[in-house]
């Protein structure tokens, strides 16, 4: 099931790629990179039944990386709304040119 | 019966991460990505990886998603935010940079390992009933993989005080 396993990852991949484009809730742009990140999860796995055992213990440090992003990020999410009494990105445009 | 449950666990998997991104409460949004979790628990047992499987759900519709709702929570988030969605000219933009993503990685898949690296089919099921699911996975990770999990130990440490020095109000 190599193929349709990657079909999805695509997919998935991409739907990341379009909520992050698409929302201004911080919080939400951080759940889509979380998607992003399973997508290739999923990819790791597909391969890893023809390629060895490898992928799935790539896929382990995938978790504890994304499980340190988590906590730093929603830390940041955190002190951004101490700053600014918001998460709307299209608040905080400091570095606007 | 295989094939079936993983194309049931792919068309939700598609189907609730397209609600992740649609969805305008964020509370929604978390709870629809948990089902997103759930189905590649499922895909991942489905390919062999039924350790991953376990932890998929332990750490990431586990741990990490508690983390996320408990931030909505925090900071008093969970209603629905005006302008959290794009204008029209953003939608248009997102909607083609996703098609365009997604046929490049379609065409991507038109790639195959090369042959040589190619196990036969079943090694890896072989390698989990012969030495079980944790096993399999431990093996690799404390032999050929010891010093990326020992570094792996000590990034955590630093995301742990990172995200105190980060969150606290004084230090």
């Amino acid at each position: 099931m190599l193929g349709p396993s990657l079909a999805v990852s695509a997919i998935l991949f991409s739907i990341g790629v379009v909520g992050v484009l698409l929302r201004r809730n911080a919080i939400v742009i951080f759940m889509c990179v979380e998607l992003m990140l399973n997508a290739v999860n999923l990819t790791f796995i597909a391969l890893s039944q023809q390629l060895g055992m490898d992928g799935q213990v790539f896929v382990f440090f995938v978790m504890t990386v994304a499980a340190a992003e988590a906590a730093v990020g929603l830390a940041i999410i955190i002190a951004l709304y101490r700053h600014r009494d918001t998460v709307n990105l299209q608040n905080i445009n400091l570095l606007r040119g | 019966m295989r094939e079936m449950l993983f194309w049931a666990a792919s068309v939700v998997a598609v189907g609730s991460a397209l609600m992740v991104i649609t969805r305008r409460s964020p509370v929604a949004s978390a709870l629809w990505l948990v089902v997103t979790l759930y189905q590649l628990a499922i895909l991942f047992v489905l390919l062999d990886a039924h350790f991953i499987g376990a932890l998929q759900v332990l750490v990431y519709a586990g741990a990490i998603m508690v983390l996320f709702l408990f931030v909505i929570m925090l900071l008093n988030l969970g209603r629905v935010q005006a302008g959290d969605m794009a204008g029209t000219g953003r939608r248009v933009i997102a909607g083609v940079a996703g098609a365009v993503l997604l046929g490049e990685l379609f065409v991507f898949r038109l790639a195959v390992p090369p042959t040589d690296l190619v196990l036969p089919t079943g090694t890896v099921a072989g390698i989990v009933e012969a030495e079980g699911a944790v096993t399999a996975v431990a093996k690799p990770l404390f032999q050929s993989y010891l010093v990326p999990f020992e570094i792996t130990s000590v990034m955590l440490l630093a995301a742990i005080v990172g995200a105190v020095v980060l969150a606290k109000r004084k230090l």
